[in-house]
């Protein structure tokens, strides 16, 4: 079977004409600069704000799978700790 | 490096205009901070001890503040007392225009108003490399 035959060709047309038209969509998210993630800073933004209660919940993981580590990643999201 | 420092007008803490082209002449140390970044609330004392040390033999701080909220950088600032000049832009048009990726960014501009090098982040193990640079630009020895 041929990918692009004939009668696909104006089925083709249609998507690449579709694609081009939702391209521009894109462009309008612009990635957060650096001086601009005051927000994304605040602790709440974390995945564990709250220290005491997430080192709860990994003892408790830990304990169940019987394995430690390997939970969330480095950083606070500012992408500058 | 090696480019022209863009030029800029901005707010002081006193809200006059700080013009970098007066600056000209002196070594400036440009750095862009904010209160929510923890790096660059470490480098404050350090910059402090920079212009308390190499402030006579001609290197101008200029710390840009970057905050959304300016009280958010007051509250900051009244307990890290800096002793050098302090600017702010909100808008963040000179981050902008020095193309700074990550924050703090310091930017050393040489006295003839020629970009000489920049750094990306505080580290205190990085800070004894950047202070030798600035001695050698300045031309003081130790």
């Amino acid at each position: 079977m041929r990918l692009v035959s004939s009668n696909n060709l104006p089925r083709l047309f249609f998507l690449a004409v579709a694609a081009a038209a939702l391209l521009p969509a894109c462009s309008s998210v612009t990635p957060v600069a650096a001086w601009e993630k005051g927000t994304l800073a605040r602790p709440e933004m974390t995945f564990d704000w709250d220290r005491l209660e997430s080192d709860y919940a990994e003892h408790t993981y830990n304990s169940k799978e019987s394995a430690a580590g390997g939970a969330g990643v480095g950083g606070g999201g500012c992408g500058c700790n | 490096m090696g480019a022209p420092a863009p030029d800029f007008n901005l707010p002081g803490l006193d809200n006059l205009p700080i013009d970098l082209k007066s600056l000209v002449g002196k070594l400036i140390y440009l750095d862009f901070w904010a209160s929510w970044c923890g790096p660059c609330r470490l480098s404050f004392p350090w910059m402090n001890e920079l212009h308390d040390q190499l402030g006579d033999q001609g290197l101008h701080i200029l710390a840009v503040n970057v905050d959304a909220k300016r009280s958010d950088a007051m509250r900051f600032l009244a307990e890290a007392r800096p002793t050098f000049q302090v600017a702010f832009d909100p808008a963040g048009l000179t981050p902008r225009a020095y193309n700074v990726r990550a924050m703090p960014t310091s930017v050393i501009i040489d006295r003839r108003g020629v970009i000489a090098a920049s750094h990306a982040g505080f580290s205190t193990s990085n800070a004894a490399l950047v202070r030798r640079e600035i001695e050698r630009l300045l031309g003081v020895s130790r």
